[in-house]
Order: C-alpha cells, then sequence, then structure tokens
C-alpha cells in the first residue's frame, strides 16, 4: 500500500524480495545498499540469527528521486527464505507495492524454487493479492556458477506468465539494478493507473 | 488499484502533528511518533535529530505484525499495547484504531503511568482524526497526484 504524503510531498512504497532459503535476497540489499549515495539511502537493517541467516527480514530505504515534485522512497524488505519461518513471510507481504522473486539458478535448487513461488502465491492470495495483478518480476541468480539451469528453463518452470525477468550475480552486482528498476517502474506504472 | 493508498493531507497533517507535538510535552517524552501499520513513518515530534525514525518506524511495525500474528494464534483481536523497559530509555507502543501505531520513547524524568495516561487521550484524537482522513480519501475526486504522470517521467527518473 503506498503512501502518498503530500505535506512532505512524497511518495512511499514497498518492495518485497521473495525467494527460497540462500538465493541471494539479503545480498541483493546488500549489494543496492554498498552502491548507493549516502544521501540517497537510510541504515540498513538485517534482523539475523548470529549464522546471517535472516531471520525476519532485512530493511533498505532508499530515495530514487523526484517525479513531477514528489519525492519517491522505496522501503526494500527481504523474507526469509528457509521453509518453516511462514508465518514471518505473511506479515511482511503485508502492504506490499512490488514483489522480487530471486530464484537459485542452481539445479539443485529447482525444488526449492518452485516451492517458494508457490508459497508467495499462496501468501499473497491469503491477504487478498494476486500475484498476476501484483508489480511482480524475476530475478535469476547465481548465473555464475557451474551446475545452473538455463534461462530457458526457469523461464518456462517460473514465469509462466512472462513478467520481465533478468539474470543476476547478486554477489558482484550484475543485474541487481536492473532488477530493482524494473520493479520500480512497475510499481510507478501501477500508481499512474490506479490514480 | 489493488492496495487502498494511504494518503495525507496538509490539513491532518497538522493535525496529526499537534497531537504528537503535545503528547512530548504531556507525557515529558523524548521523542514521539506515529508509524501505519506498513512501516511508513507519518509524523514524529521531540528529539528526533538524534534517532533513526525510519529505521525506527519500520521495526516498530515489524513488531507489532509480529505480535498480531502471536495474537491471532491465541484468538486474541490484537495485543493494543506494548512496553519495553531499559536501563535508560523506555518505548511504548500503542496500536490506534487498528490502523496506526503511536511510539512514545522516555526516560526515568517521565513514568509509565504517565505516559500511558496521555497516550490513551491521546489516542482517542488520533482516531478521530485517522477516521476522518480515511473517509476523505474514499470521496470521489481525490485524485492521486500521480495519475497525471508520464511514461516518460518514470523513465528520466532512472536515467543516470
Amino acid at each position: 500500500m503506498s503512501f502518498i504524503n503530500y505535506m512532505a510531498r512524497e511518495i512511499n512504497c514497498k518492495l518485497v524480495y521473495y525467494g527460497p532459503g540462500l538465493c541471494g535476497k539479503t545480498t541483493n540489499l546488500q549489494y543496492i545498499y554498498e552502491r548507493t549515495n549516502p544521501e540517497a539511502k537510510g541504515k540498513m537493517i538485517s534482523l539475523a540469527t548470529e549464522t546471517e541467516r535472516t531471520l525476519f527480514f532485512d530493511f533498505l530505504p532508499l530515495s530514487l528521486g523526484e517525479i513531477r515534485g514528489f519525492k519517491t522512497r522505496f522501503h526494500l524488505y527481504t523474507v526469509p527464505g528457509q521453509v518453516f519461518y511462514d508465518a514471518s513471510r505473511k506479515l511482511i507481504l503485508k502492504g506490499v507495492d512490488g514483489v522480487v522473486f530471486v530464484a537459485d539458478s542452481q539445479i539443485e535448487r529447482t525444488e526449492a524454487n518452485l516451492e517458494s513461488v508457490e508459497n508467495l502465491r499462496t501468501n499473497l492470495a491469503e491477504q487478498g493479492y494476486s500475484l498476476d495483478k501484483l508489480p511482480y518480476v524475476v530475478q535469476y541468480n547465481k548465473r555464475d556458477l557451474p551446475n545452473v539451469a538455463s534461462v530457458e528453463e526457469l523461464r518456462q518452470m517460473l514465469n509462466p506468465t512472462n513478467v520481465p525477468d533478468f539474470e543476476a550475480v547478486a554477489r558482484t552486482g550484475v543485474g541487481v539494478f536492473d532488477t530493482l528498476k524494473a520493479v520500480a517502474k512497475l510499481v510507478l506504472t501501477e500508481l499512474k493507473k490506479g490514480g | 488499484m489493488i492496495n487502498p493508498q494511504m494518503v495525507m493531507y496538509e490539513e491532518e497533517f497538522n493535525q496529526i502533528q499537534a497531537v504528537v507535538d503535545r503528547l512530548v510535552r504531556d507525557a515529558n517524552a523524548k521523542v514521539v511518533f506515529i508509524v501505519d501499520k506498513n512501516g511508513q513513518l507519518i509524523a514524529a515530534a521531540g528529539d528526533i535529530d538524534n534517532v533513526d525514525t525510519t529505521s525506527l518506524a519500520s521495526l516498530t511495525a515489524g513488531n507489532i505484525a509480529a505480535t498480531g500474528g502471536m495474537a491471532k494464534l491465541l484468538k486474541e483481536n490484537e495485543f493494543a499495547t506494548q512496553f519495553h523497559e531499559g536501563e535508560k530509555a523506555n518505548i511504548h507502543i500503542q496500536l490506534v484504531g487498528n490502523r496506526v501505531i503511536l511510539v512514545v520513547i522516555f526516560d526515568s524524568r517521565s513514568s509509565l503511568g504517565l505516559v500511558r495516561l496521555r497516550v490513551k487521550k491521546a489516542s482517542e484524537e488520533l482516531n478521530h482524526i485517522f477516521e476522518a482522513l480515511l473517509k476523505k480519501v474514499q470521496e470521489p475526486g481525490a485524485d492521486s497526484p500521480f495519475a497525471e504522470i508520464t511514461d516518460e517521467d518514470i523513465d528520466n527518473l532512472f536515467n543516470d
């Protein structure tokens, strides 16, 4: 649910990075954090376990610039990917304006990807959203690893509706900003439609 | 549009800010702020230069969401009040009208009793303001400023 503040002349939107455990959601946010000008970002918060697994969420506030005198601010969240944190994932989806699904391209993670995308659909539906109507992009991460499925295969499995999708290596930043820009653009376009 | 938008106008913002400003004084608080349930900061007052209100807003909303999840499991409607006591700072968190969250940070210059009392009154006032705001947003003709933007405007944002 975007928040338009006429007083502060700003618009705030919420983006959620979803995907199976260890697919690179937090790594996406870390890269964005590292490569963004200090004045355009707030503090990145990670609620993680001692072994650096996301426990509840990561949070990164970003300013993207102005549109017609309104500052556009995006709040980026990740969900905990591990299967048993489902209750937390549901909470983080509340009020979401756009979703990035980060897939792990490794062949052995095929099932985890499928399970996670299905879980995303179910959790959104529980809150009255439909994945098919929400601004949504897919990222095929870890393209640098040797044992990866082809993009065609991944697309067939994970992106049947043909939303914008990107190949990425989040660790080095390949595709990270392309993904972010694509989903931010879709969210703004949706706002325009909804006006 | 799938999501109803939260909108804040100048008139209501000033009313809310007045309540928040007064609460800082009446409760002897360090900081008071209001967050929506999605973690967006709506208003803040007090010693806000020394706290990261954006981060606090997001964590408060996460906290309320998690507590709400627990309430649901226990077949409770909600846990409307939370209090965290630290060595120096304390945080009082109050859900207002199940819509927004009122957060008061205070130290030994105040007390939980005083904060509770003042929060109760402020919550009632805030509830009225947010109810009126909600009605206003739902009125026809309350257009989003984003209806006017063009694809070009959006593209320009990303030309760097």
